[in-house]
């Protein structure tokens, strides 16, 4: 009924009639119902809201599925499979020496006639055997483990260096910021393959005398060197952008209360600043790990990744190469293995950013 | 002799910006040469266009931005004194070879004077961090000067600073994005009031709000002004809420004062000819004062701060200007019962 008269205006007035109201319907609001004004919505943190857009994105939910596939396999496979990523196939404590170049699931003629003659069920090869009789599904997993690995660390190496040197530049801004940047500007015009190519070479020269017989001598030099690589040359972009970040969040008012309130710098960078770039932090470190995974297969597809009997994807790659007309499910197989991983991080860093980078915009 | 009361004087204070141009940096002067001082428990209103520095001599006075030249006293004490000396004309007092004679420079530490000068800003929405919650918020002025000594006592003095600004207790667990921006605001005085100062900045604390809170937040204002006995700093550009709240109201004119006065002599014999033009846009809610009223409307724009005109700044837009006002700046001078105009003419 009241709805009726708010419609009713004058002829080509768009003003409300008032005079059709009476007074009663003009009552000041009462207390019960400022409050009731005042309730507001349920109240979700940051990370709340971010959890709740990323779940609803399949692309990156599929990614998260398949990256704990992957992390769950290589965790499990080894204490399942009785073989070892660099132990040359033998039966009954004899080396097998007809188990080079088996298929899936294949077994030797040593293997077949050991299980005829004691019943026993030997573990299968689930993708055969290489060239030189290893059991080829326990280097894929090995190959899988230090290629994630790698990727992690190296990711972390350059968030760390990339924070600490974006920070710095970023906050103090002036003079220190245009000497730290143009610093980065010269790495940054270095042609980075070539590089770290001559760098890894330079390297495993020098490094081999240090790290001999030291827990690192595991890891190889190439592995070494290529950390150092990583660690000297890509945290750049990563330095980058988090100047960039601060140096636009710096200028933000509630910075210069803080500063009024007479807080100090180093707490004004973590309470205030740090926080804020949080979400892009992250979504880089994220989207850095497939990149550095892709490095490091690069190089050792060239032959400078880690050093045998260890293997990497890209060496497992790299290895197959040779048979690759005879074999071509050992090329594949680490290959595939590199693009899901790639694809999925890949996939799961945009998830993140449209999930959490959208307040920020 | 009335200097032992002011609890804020500034003289002669100057904030110059290098601003790049092309390949050579030349100074902007937000902030030229201001002087005014403030006492305990006093507002003292600032009104001018937007960009005329009016959050610039704010900001520089708490030491926000290290000033370029001029001295600010605080309860007494020289907290930043560039060493320059002035004669008692006001000119700046120089050695044979145009140097200016330098006295004693004075650069105090800021912290312990944080706590008695604080600042309310201007934009409500960037002036809070958006991911704290509105405890951390208020709890931060705390933590830094360290004000309690356990964990509750901290709880109990932010939910009685959110009771004083009005808002409710319950949503201190609330991130700040959360709120409307006369909440946020109250947010913004909460964190001022936690340390307990003596003299406020308000950065143009209603001009972001919707004009129905815009009255609220100014009467809160002038509320806690009665019970805790704070001085105010009140930035507007709108004259009519600086004459609502202000005791004395100073008029700034790109980086300059121009004229400074009690709020009342000032709203009915402005003297100064911008002063008039300010008071003239000030809307006039009867229609029938309104025509019978002359308006003065200021023709062309307001020069830009790095090509300052000489002499009197508003020269290019006055139209009592004559010789004298390209080829001097005219000082501020006393016009009796503590009204001060900078012009040479009226
Ligand atoms: N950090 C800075 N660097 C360079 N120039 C600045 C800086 N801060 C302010 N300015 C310049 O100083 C002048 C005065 O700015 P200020 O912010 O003090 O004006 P305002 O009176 O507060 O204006 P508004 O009413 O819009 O807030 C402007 O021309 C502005 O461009
Ligand atoms: S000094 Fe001259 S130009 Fe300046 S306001 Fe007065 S009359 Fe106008
Ligand atoms: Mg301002």
């Amino acid at each position: 009924m009241q709805e009726e008269k708010l419609k009713k205006r004058q002829f080509l007035s768009a003003q409300v009639d008032l005079s059709k109201f009476n007074h009663a319907q003009f009552e000041k609001a009462t207390e019960e119902e400022k409050q009731q004004q005042d309730v507001m919505g349920e109240s979700t943190t940051f990370f709340k809201d971010g959890m709740r857009r990323l779940r609803k994105n399949p692309l990156a939910m599929g990614s998260i599925i398949v990256l704990l596939l992957i992390i769950l396999t290589i965790i499990v496979a080894p204490s399942i499979v009785p073989y070892h990523y660099s132990e040359i196939i033998s039966v009954n404590g004899k080396r097998d020496k007809s188990a080079a170049n088996l298929g899936p699931f294949e077994y030797s003629k040593a293997e077949q006639k050991y299980m005829a003659s004691s019943g026993e069920k030997l573990f299968p090869h689930i993708l055969g055997t290489d060239s030189l009789s290893r059991d080829y599904f326990i280097r894929v997993i090995y190959g899988t483990r230090v290629s994630l690995s790698v990727g992690v660390v190296a990711a972390i190496m350059v968030l760390i260096i990339g924070l600490l040197y974006g920070s710095i530049a970023g906050y103090f801004g002036g003079r220190v910021d245009l000497i730290m940047m143009r610093i980065v500007d010269i790495i940054y015009s270095l042609p980075d393959m070539l590089i770290i190519i001559l760098l890894s070479v330079v390297f495993n020269e020098r490094l081999k005398p240090v790290i001999d017989k030291t827990i690192l001598s595991v890891l190889g030099t190439n592995m070494i060197s290529m950390f150092l690589v990583f660690g000297l040359l890509y945290w750049v972009s990563m330095a980058r952008l988090i100047r960039g970040q601060i140096l636009s969040i710096k200028n933000n008012e509630y910075v210069l209360a803080a500063k009024c309130i007479g807080t100090k710098n180093s707490r004004i960078l973590r309470r205030h600043i740090l926080p804020n770039c949080l979400s892009v932090i992250i979504i880089t470190t994220a989207l850095q790990v497939p990149s550095a995974i892709f490095t490091e297969s690069y190089l050792s597809f060239l032959g400078l990744g880690v050093s045998a009997p260890l293997t990497s994807l890209g060496s497992l790659a790299n290895d197959a190469r040779a048979g690759m007309q005879s074999y071509p499910l050992r090329l594949v197989v680490p290959a595939v293995i590199i693009c899901l991983i790639v694809l999925a991080l890949n996939l799961l860093g945009d998830g993140l950013r449209d999930a959490f980078d959208s307040k920020l915009n | 002799m009335e200097k032992q009361n002011n609890l804020l004087e500034v003289s002669h204070l100057k904030q110059y910006f290098p601003v790049r141009k092309g390949l050579h940096k030349i100074p902007l002067k937000a902030v030229d040469d201001v002087s005014f001082t403030i006492r305990p428990g006093e507002t003292l209103g600032l009104v001018g266009e937007s960009g005329c520095g009016k959050t610039t001599v704010g900001r520089t006075l708490l030491r926000l931005y290290q000033p370029t030249g001029g001295r600010i006293v605080f309860d007494n004490e020289v907290l930043y004194d560039s060493g320059e000396q002035y004669d008692e004309n006001g000119k700046l007092i120089v050695d044979a070879d145009g140097k200016p004679v330098l006295g004693k420079k004075i650069d105090k530490d800021m912290l312990p004077y944080r706590k008695q000068m604080q600042m309310v800003f201007q934009d409500p929405y960037s002036s809070l961090n958006p991911r704290m919650t509105v405890e951390d918020i208020i709890g931060e002025p705390l933590d830094v000067h360290k004000l309690y000594s356990n964990r509750k006592e901290r709880r109990e003095k932010i939910l009685s600073l959110m009771e004083t600004v009005g808002l409710n207790a319950e949503h201190a667990m609330r991130y700040a994005h959360e709120f409307s921006g006369g909440q946020r605001q109250r947010i913004g005085i909460a964190r001022a009031l936690a340390v307990n100062p003596k003299f406020i900045v308000c950065d143009e604390p209603v001009s972001a709000l919707d004009v129905s809170i815009q009255a609220q937040v100014v009467n809160m204002f002038e509320e806690l002004q009665d019970k805790l006995g704070v001085a105010y700093l009140f930035i507007a550009h709108d004259l009519l809420v600086v004459h609502h709240i202000s005791d004395r109201i100073a008029v700034m004119y790109l980086g300059k004062v121009v004229e400074i006065a009690d709020a009342d002599e000032l709203n009915a014999n402005p003297v100064h000819p911008y002063t008039l033009s300010l008071l003239s846009a000030v809307p006039i809610p009867d229609p029938e004062t309104a025509r019978k009223s002359q308006r003065i409307v200021l023709e062309g724009d307001v020069p830009s701060p790095l090509k300052m005109p000489s002499g009197c700044p508003f020269r290019t837009r006055c139209r009592y200007a004559t010789e004298q006002c390209a080829a001097e700046m005219p000082p501020l001078k006393d016009r009796g019962n503590g009204h001060f105009c900078a012009c040479w003419n009226k």
